[in-house]
């Protein structure tokens, strides 16, 4: 599980297309492609690697605290299909 | 529709509620997820159901230059992954140099091959190579069955490119079968062969499309085959299906995948000669969306063609839209109800509740005629294989 204070950053096998409702994400290791569904989820994944934490990602993309949960949850489940890594 | 290298969405839970991800793809994608295509029409097989009525080299085909042009075009679109096909794509010389071009341009490859051409030399660069998935087709899981389809001779070459594949350590390739009324009884057996080579099974629907005009008829499975098939697959969620059975989710539970036709909104066909179609199973000139050679080439086709951008507008009522199955079935292929000569707006030929099957009947009786495909490279004089009677119907 993906915690306020973990660190990560998106696998750099990984490439994000925009799309009307969020992203594509296609894996070139796993061959697997998935969908983000919200453009802020988009937001927040492309900026993990620049931020020292997931907390500091969702701050500085101003997402409100109600909403952390969800998204530690969608981040989880990208790491566990390698999409993100931890760092 | 063939994603079903499609993952779970991820959803950081949203605060207004969401519209589906089907309804999404309905409208259509800035570049497709399901891309074909298909290298060249030129084939050393003349199987009965080929969907792109190969044999022939067409003189026109897209040029290496051109090819390489298109990947970069790809590339730039954020194309992830093509499925290459044909005709048999390793007829191209330039095959493999395509194939590089592909891996260093951030576009991934799977290629269908019936496997005459990967011999020991050719398995050992296959597995040397990165972002590659290889598909090789069967449609018999003994010699018997499958030569009636695809030709005598083809199964032994088909098991000898999985031999040389598994030996050179190329890893999971993937064996490719169309269900038929002829091998319904073999999924165990084709389960097993590819469980042998720690291969992945793919089994996909046979549509009247290309060659399979005139013999869809009787080799296309019963309803009973169908519904054998449907609960055989649900027990089974680890075998591929190319999302291409969505109309028999109206027996019961849904099959894993995507559940729609795809076609011109998330799926299309480049062809050897560069026409981009809205799926591979419609070539025809009523599906026809541009041709890559234009102006704005391929993305602009995908993005603005007449076409494509009417596929993405909401469906016409129709039986189906009334029907309680709807959601689940979404009135099945458009390919297999126009070249049967349905309407798009009537019931999937192969309607499991039988929808479809008055229409039909309507069609054979009047005598009306349905459609032929738009390209026929079929080779004159050699004989195509058939385990049934092929019935020439009128068509325009
Ligand atoms: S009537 Fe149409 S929607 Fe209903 S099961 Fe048949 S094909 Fe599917
Ligand atoms: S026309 Fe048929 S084969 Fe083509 S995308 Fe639609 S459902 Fe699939």
């Amino acid at each position: 599980m993906i915690e306020l204070d973990s660190r990560c950053e998106l696998n750099p096998a990984v490439s994000l297309r925009p799309e009307r409702f969020g992203a594509l994400v296609y894996s070139f290791d796993t061959r697997r492609l998935s969908f983000l569904k919200h453009r802020d989820l988009v937001r927040v994944v492309e900026a993990l690697g620049t931020h020292e934490s997931v907390r500091e990602t969702l701050e500085a993309e101003s997402i409100d605290t109600e909403r952390w949960p969800s998204f530690l949850n969608a981040l989880t489940t990208l790491v566990e299909s390698e999409m993100i890594n931890e760092l | 529709m063939n994603s079903e290298s499609v993952r779970p969405v991820v959803a950081a839970q949203p605060r207004a509620a969401t519209r589906s991800l089907v309804e999404e793809f309905k409208e259509g994608l800035d570049a497709p997820i399901c891309l074909t295509w298909e290298l060249t029409y030129a084939c050393n097989l003349s199987c009965v159901h080929c969907l792109s009525s190969s044999g022939r080299r067409d003189p026109r085909e897209l040029t290496t230059q051109e090819c390489y042009d298109l990947i970069d075009e790809f590339q730039r679109m954020k194309v992830f992954y093509v499925n290459i096909g044909g005709g048999e794509p390793m007829l191209r010389t330039d095959f493999f140099d395509i194939l590089e071009y592909a891996a260093a341009h951030d576009v991934g490859v799977k290629f269908s091959t019936n496997g005459t051409y990967i011999d020991e030399a050719a398995a050992a660069r296959l597995a040397s190579m990165d972002y590659l998935d290889i598909q090789i087709s069967i449609d018999g899981a003994d010699a018997s069955v499958n030569d009636l389809i695809r030709g005598e001779g083809s199964y032994a070459a088909a098991r000898r490119a999985m031999d040389n594949l598994a030996a050179a350590g190329f890893g999971a390739f993937k064996i490719s079968v169309v269900a038929t009324r002829h091998n319904i009884d073999q999924l165990d057996g084709f389960k097993a062969i590819a469980d042998s080579y720690g291969a992945q099974l793919r089994l996909t629907r046979l549509r009247p499309s290309g060659r399979a005009v005139d013999s869809w008829d009787e080799l296309h499975p019963t309803q009973e085959q169908q519904r054998q098939l449907y609960y055989w697959l649900l027990d089974r969620p680890d075998v591929l299906t190319g999302d291409s059975f969505f109309h028999l989710s109206a027996l019961g539970d849904p099959l894993p995948g995507l559940n729609l036709c795809g076609a011109g909104r998330v799926v299309c066909l480049v062809d050897p000669v560069g026409d981009v179609y809205a799926c591979p199973f419609v070539i025809h000139d009523q599906f026809l969306a541009g041709n890559i050679r234009d102006d704005g080439g391929f993305s602009h086709i995908w993005r603005n063609s007449d076409l494509f951008v009417s596929l993405r507008e909401p469906e016409s009522e129709g039986a189906c839209t009334a029907c309680e199955m709807y959601d689940a079935c979404q009135g099945g292929c458009m390919a297999s109800k126009f070249f049967v000569g349905l309407e798009l707006t009537d019931p999937d030929p192969e309607c499991v509740k039988g929808a479809a099957e008055p229409l039909l009947e309507k069609v054979g009786a009047t005598g009306s005629l349905v459609p032929r495909p738009s390209v026929d490279r079929s080779r004159p004089g050699v004989p195509v294989p058939s385990p049934v009677r092929l019935r020439k119907r009128q068509r325009v």
